[in-house]
């Protein structure tokens, strides 16, 4: 294998009828690393998913998988790759000991082996007291747990994992956090996919935006958050009269202001003094205000800009 | 092929493709057995209905029906053996859809092994499931005045033709199971197939009594024929060419049903 990418999507295309799910994608994921696919609902994640892992045909472009072709290597793709969907795919019926035992047979371990690795993994995702339970039993937490387990009985080379946090609660979140670190210590590669901008934030080496079947950014988290600016100061005026006054006065700062609200979101490049001077002016002015406070740009901040989905009501002030 | 290079340190085994195909199936047939003992109301379901109707039948409209020979409950035996049988073979069709609902039958998609196979499972456990229930009906039946004929190896062939049936309708509900886009879907449209079959055909009534379009249909379809071969075994009608004709319908809708699951199971694009 010549090429130092286990992931590498281009010019992928897919269409369902006459709807454009996919309209040319580019991608691509160095070996041992984790790239976030970050999303609103209906983006095309899943789409680029289940074409990874082969169970979905695609249109044009071409994308291998660790070296091998999903089109025409589908044998060897799936020999090296490990899939959780974005629904858990187990047994409601069967225990999750019988679950972790199957799928360990189906991958061709040992008996012994497929119950070794059942055992390790119960212990791993802290599911031994449930072990002997049908799944329907189980929690979402611990169908979540349990399903991605099912994904490393064998430790693949390279996991797709499909929004593996939807639907936990933070303690959950965290726990599949801390599990999937240790998976991309362990030189695994990984795309996954979130909802979540703080996950791709946590996790990710790299983060590629995707809205409406495109990539519109891409990048590790700093470059995304360093596209809009540093911290931003936000204000929330008293009323509309106050809030005239106060964007007449701040007409020499970079502001981005929604009128309903009455916020007031500047952005501030020079730190400490900057926010001071701007507070001075409000006061000068007497402008009142309701309350105050300083924001760190969050991917939410890189992702309502790119994919503009908010940008209707939130206008920008560029002076 | 080449050589999978797992991280971890497990290594999946090496044998031939052929040897995969039997072991995974193996791996299949067990869950789905288990899926019998984990679920038994599934069971319970598919024993109570006939038992009702063996009931219902003998007491209530067998007075009125001629059989024109064996007494009412020596005949309905066997109408009541098939149907059961029949809709027994229809669990298949519920588990397939069900697993494909559950991303079940997705996953299995990207292991690199021969994922058909877990049709096998539901298949193979629809055979012990209505072995069991028959054995179930026979006791109910013989509480209730059922008096056979049939020697050992008639039992036996009665055994084959069910067995023989239920893997033909197992095949074709997997199919069902397979184009079906949900379990409500994949009841109405089973349910469909069989009844027409189970009902126009000679389990309650003999065919001569019915009109001539109806008796038409009811004289050449296949659970017909399954009917009155193993009546004849049981009890001793004429048998005729029902057992050949019978066996021929088996064989032709198993090899029509199951390259149509092939087809179907690996048709790229899933319904989700
Ligand atoms: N089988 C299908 N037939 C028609 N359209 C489909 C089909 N599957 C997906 N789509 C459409 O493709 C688009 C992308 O779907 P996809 O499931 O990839 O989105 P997603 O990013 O995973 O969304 P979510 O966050 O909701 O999971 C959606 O508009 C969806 O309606
Ligand atoms: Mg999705």
């Amino acid at each position: 294998m010549s090429e130092n990418n286990a992931i590498v999507i281009e010019g992928l295309t897919k269409s369902y009828k006459d709807v454009e799910v996919l309209k040319g994608i580019d991608l691509k994921v160095e070996r041992g690393t984790m790239l976030a696919l970050l999303g609103p609902n209906g983006a095309g994640k899943t789409t680029i998913v289940r074409i990874l892992s082969t169970l979905l045909k695609y249109d044009s472009g071409k994308v291998t998988v660790h070296g091998y072709d999903v089109k025409d290597q589908a044998h060897e793709v799936r020999q090296n790759i490990g899939l959780t969907s974005q629904y858990a795919a187990l047994d409601e019926f069967l225990t999750g000991m019988d679950n972790l035992v199957m799928m360990g047979r189906l991958f061709h371990l040992s008996k012994e082996d497929a119950n070794k690795r059942a055992h390790e993994l119960l212990e791993q995702f802290d599911l031994v007291d449930a072990a002997n339970r049908p799944v329907k039993t189980y929690s979402g937490g611990m169908r979540r747990r349990l399903d991605l387990a099912v994904s490393l009985i064998p430790t693949p080379p390279v996991i797709f994992l499909d929004e593996p946090t939807t639907g936990l609660d933070p303690r959950s979140r965290l726990a599949m956090w801390n599990v999937i670190k240790k998976l991309v210590e362990a030189d695994v590669t990984i795309l996954l996919t979130t909802q979540y901008l703080e996950e791709a934030d946590q996790l990710a080496d790299k983060i590629a935006v995707i809205d409406n079947g495109k990539v519109i950014a891409e990048g590790t988290s700093d470059e995304l958050k360093s596209k809009v600016g540093n911290e931003r100061l936000e204000l929330v005026i008293k009323d509309s009269e106050n809030f005239a006054r106060a964007v007449s006065v701040l007409a020499n700062y970079k502001f981005i202001k929604n009128d309903e609200e009455r916020t007031i979101n500047i952005t501030i490049d020079s730190g400490v003094q900057e926010i001071a001077k701007i507070l001075s002016l409000i006061e000068q002015n007497s402008v009142q205000i309701e309350s105050l406070s300083l924001h760190k740009p969050t991917l939410d901040d890189v992702f309502l800009q790119l994919t503009g989905h908010e940008a209707e009501d939130k206008k920008v002030e560029d002076k | 092929m080449e050589e999978t290079k797992m991280v971890g340190l497990y290594q999946p085994q090496q044998h031939s493709k052929l040897y995969w195909i039997f072991s995974d199936s193996l791996t299949f047939i067990k869950r789905s057995l288990k899926l019998i003992f984990r679920n038994p109301d599934q069971l319970i379901g598919l024993i109570v209905q006939p038992i009702m109707f063996m009931l219902l039948f003998r007491y209530v409209f067998g007075g009125a029906i001629d059989t024109g020979g064996p007494s009412y409950v020596n005949f309905l035996v066997a109408g009541i053996l098939v149907q059961m049988a029949a809709f027994g073979a229809l669990t298949t069709s519920y588990s397939v859809t069900y697993d494909m609902q559950k991303g079940i039958i997705d996953r299995l998609k990207s292991f690199p092994i021969a994922s058909w196979t877990v049709l096998t499972g539901h298949v193979v456990s629809d055979l012990f499931r209505n072995f069991i229930s028959s054995l179930i009906l026979l006791a109910v039946a013989f509480l209730v005045g059922f008096q056979p004929t049939a020697s050992l190896s008639d039992w036996v062939l009665v055994a084959l033709i069910v067995m023989l049936f239920t893997f033909a309708i197992s095949w074709l509900s997997a199919v069902l199971g397979l184009l079906a886009k949900s379990i409500e879907a994949v009841q109405w449209m089973g349910f469909l197939l069989v009844f027409p079959l189970t009902f126009a055909s000679a389990a309650f009534a003999p065919t001569e009594s019915m009109a001539t379009g109806l008796r038409i249909f009811a004289q050449n379809q296949p659970v017909t024929h399954v009917i009155e071969a193993i009546r004849a075994l049981m009890i001793g009608t004429p048998i005729g060419n029902h057992g050949i004709m019978a066996v021929i319908w088996c064989v032709a809708i198993i090899l029509v049903a199951i390259p149509l699951c092939a087809y179907l199971f690996n048709r790229q694009v899933s319904k989700s």
